[in-house]
């Protein structure tokens, strides 16, 4: 049997069963990425000898006992190196765990490898990161999508069977539609991002990369919870998020927003997605049509909000105290200056400029408390639709993958095509993507994303709606011909 | 208003970016088209409404002021650029 074909419930219970161990899947893993990573350069770096003597000692009693997770690069774990795909951080070592790792460490779980990003999360193709570019597994002319585009390929390849990501605008969502796996948003407030490097601290939330739902929802068991380190993180009563799973959509109210169905998507795209509501209509879910008035005004809000933020977040990246120092400054504004200018890319300082002219003085009115008011209109949009359905089901994506170089010079392009991913992390709620069919282009197979959209901390009922579909789709089970 | 007044060199001057001046040129123009886009906000009437800021429920997180486990010295330094003495090292501040 090849273990990289299964997901993690199934390892589990192989473990469970005493079919093989722990570390008969970190090898099987281990000689798949050395397969096929040359191609899809998902992995930044790994430490195989340190997976192996963890999956040796592995408690596979714990919920996630002896479990490979890949973890996208801005996340930290003792001891590794966390660049958030910047030659700002080169040379960095975390003095510490991200809470979600300490979390993921007590359920046994093996954090395991650096997954390729847009720089600081900067970005929607993973053509950011200042390391190497990410293939599209399905396509590897293609992009992976972005941020997390290394943990979305890394999972697409079979190279582990899940993986940690980071979604502020749809980091999450995008990339596992266009890589065709499952990504889950969790709400914002459900997991601490204490170790997360910030980007837009009022949207940044980490969350799993998997094959199923069942997989996502296992993982989000082990990483929500509130934290003392991150004031965001909410105290709630301890939830199963497996509960909901193993459901049918009798019953369940979905709602269309007609917001998502416009002119410039893929018309293929579309089709897919149609076919899908259709398909969840005949297995007994309601159809609800509903209205997010605000939709077209996101994106706008988003990229002042979120550069706004990151301004201020990055400035940290000063060469004091960790990452790159300019050589030989001549004094310290000089060695600010230099260290930033050599240790950003593109992206990052374009949006560093953004972000600082709207908090600017005599601008801050006109732009970043207009766009918080446009923010709560949106709230309110979604709030007025949660009273009428269970959830939101709709595009993840405008677009299939697309090729490697063709939009970098065009950021506006670029944004405008988060348009159905960026309302939910200004709202706060939670979503999640899940493959719903694969269109063929030029002789390959490209997969297409389905997001359901849920009420903020209402993660039980959203994958159990999304694993019900699953359950009736099949996408799940078909992966990339690598 | 078709170019709002954005100068790039005097926002990354605020910022603490040296940029070249090809750097300049091209995020003037993409940074102008973006602006525009942004544009379309303005047309909105927010009269009354309030801004959200975040969307978490809770407000003024407050813990006792009592001292906590610390991050190892000698490791964090060990990331710093230049060290020295268990300190950092920049360049001379005060003449």
């Amino acid at each position: 049997m090849d273990l990289i074909n299964l997901t993690l419930a199934q390892l589990q219970e192989g473990f469970r069963a005493g079919k093989f161990t722990p570390v008969d899947a970190i090898k099987a893993f281990e000689a798949r990425i050395a397969q096929v990573d040359p191609q899809i350069q998902a992995f930044l770096s790994r430490d195989f000898d340190k997976a192996l003597a963890a999956a040796e000692t592995a408690d596979i009693s714990l919920p996630l006992g002896g479990l490979p997770i890949g973890i996208k690069d801005v996340i930290n774990v003792l001891g590794e190196s966390c660049t958030a795909s910047s030659k700002l951080l080169q040379g960095y070592t975390s003095p510490y765990d991200a809470t979600v790792i300490s979390k993921l460490k007590a359920a046994g779980a093996i954090p395991y490898g650096r997954l390729n990003m847009d720089e600081f999360a900067m970005g929607s193709s993973t053509e950011n990161s200042a390391y190497q570019v990410t293939r599209n597994p399905w396509d590897t002319s293609r992009i992976p999508g972005g941020s997390s585009g290394g943990s979305a390929a890394a999972v697409a390849a079979l190279e582990v069977p899940a993986t940690l990501g980071s979604d502020t605008g749809g980091s999450i969502r995008q990339p596992a539609a266009l890589c065709g796996c499952v990504g889950l948003k969790p709400s914002y407030g459900r997991v601490s991002r204490y170790g997360l490097i910030a980007f837009a601290s009022s949207l940044d939330q980490i969350g799993p990369f998997a094959r199923t739902t069942r997989d996502c929802a296992m993982l989000l068991n082990a990483i929500a919870g509130r934290d003392k380190h991150d004031s965001t993180s909410l105290d709630l009563p301890a939830e199963d998020f497996t509960a909901g799973l193993g459901r049918d959509l009798k019953g369940v109210r979905l709602g269309i927003p007609k917001e998502y169905f416009v002119d410039g998507m893929d018309p293929r795209v579309r089709a897919s997605v149609e076919a899908a509501i259709k398909q969840c209509a005949n297995a007994g879910a309601e159809l609800v049509d509903i209205s997010l008035p605000h939709t077209e005004y996101a994106v706008s809000v988003y990229y002042i909000i979120a550069t706004a933020e990151a301004s201020a977040n990055l400035a940290r990246f000063d060469g004091v105290r960790y990452g790159r120092r300019a050589s030989d400054p001549k004094d310290l504004l000089d060695m600010y200056q230099r260290t930033r200018e050599e240790g950003f890319g593109s992206e990052v300082k374009r949006r560093i400029i953004l972000g600082t002219y709207v908090l600017s003085s005599g601008y801050y009115d006109a732009y970043y408390l207009r766009a918080q008011k446009v923010r709560t209109l949106i709230r309110r949009d979604f709030e007025a639709a949660f009273e009428k359905v269970d959830a939101i089901i709709c595009p993840t994506s405008p677009d299939l993958a697309f090729p490697i170089g063709e939009r970098t010079s065009d950021p506006l392009r670029m944004y405008l095509a988060d348009i159905f991913t960026i309302a939910a992390n200004l709202a706060g709620i939670c979503g999640l993507s899940v493959p719903c069919g694969t269109v063929e282009e030029g002789g390959k197979q490209l997969p297409v994303g389905l997001q359901f959209l849920g009420k903020s901390l209402d993660e039980t009922r959203l994958l159990g709606i999304a694993d019900a579909y699953e359950q009736i789709s099949g996408w799940n089970n078909r992966t990339a011909a690598l | 208003m078709s170019t709002p007044d954005l100068n790039v060199r005097n926002v990354a001057r605020l910022a603490r970016l040296a940029l070249t001046d090809e750097e300049v040129t091209v995020f003037q123009g993409q940074l102008g088209r973006i602006l525009e886009h942004i544009e379309h906000l303005k047309k909105l009437d927010v009269t009354g409404v309030e801004p959200t800021a975040h969307t978490s429920p809770v407000f003024n997180v407050i813990r006792e002021d009592v001292p906590g486990e610390s991050l190892d010295r000698e490791v964090v330094l060990k990331n710093a650029p230049r060290s020295a003495n268990k300190l950092v090292v920049v360049p001379k501040v005060i003449e």
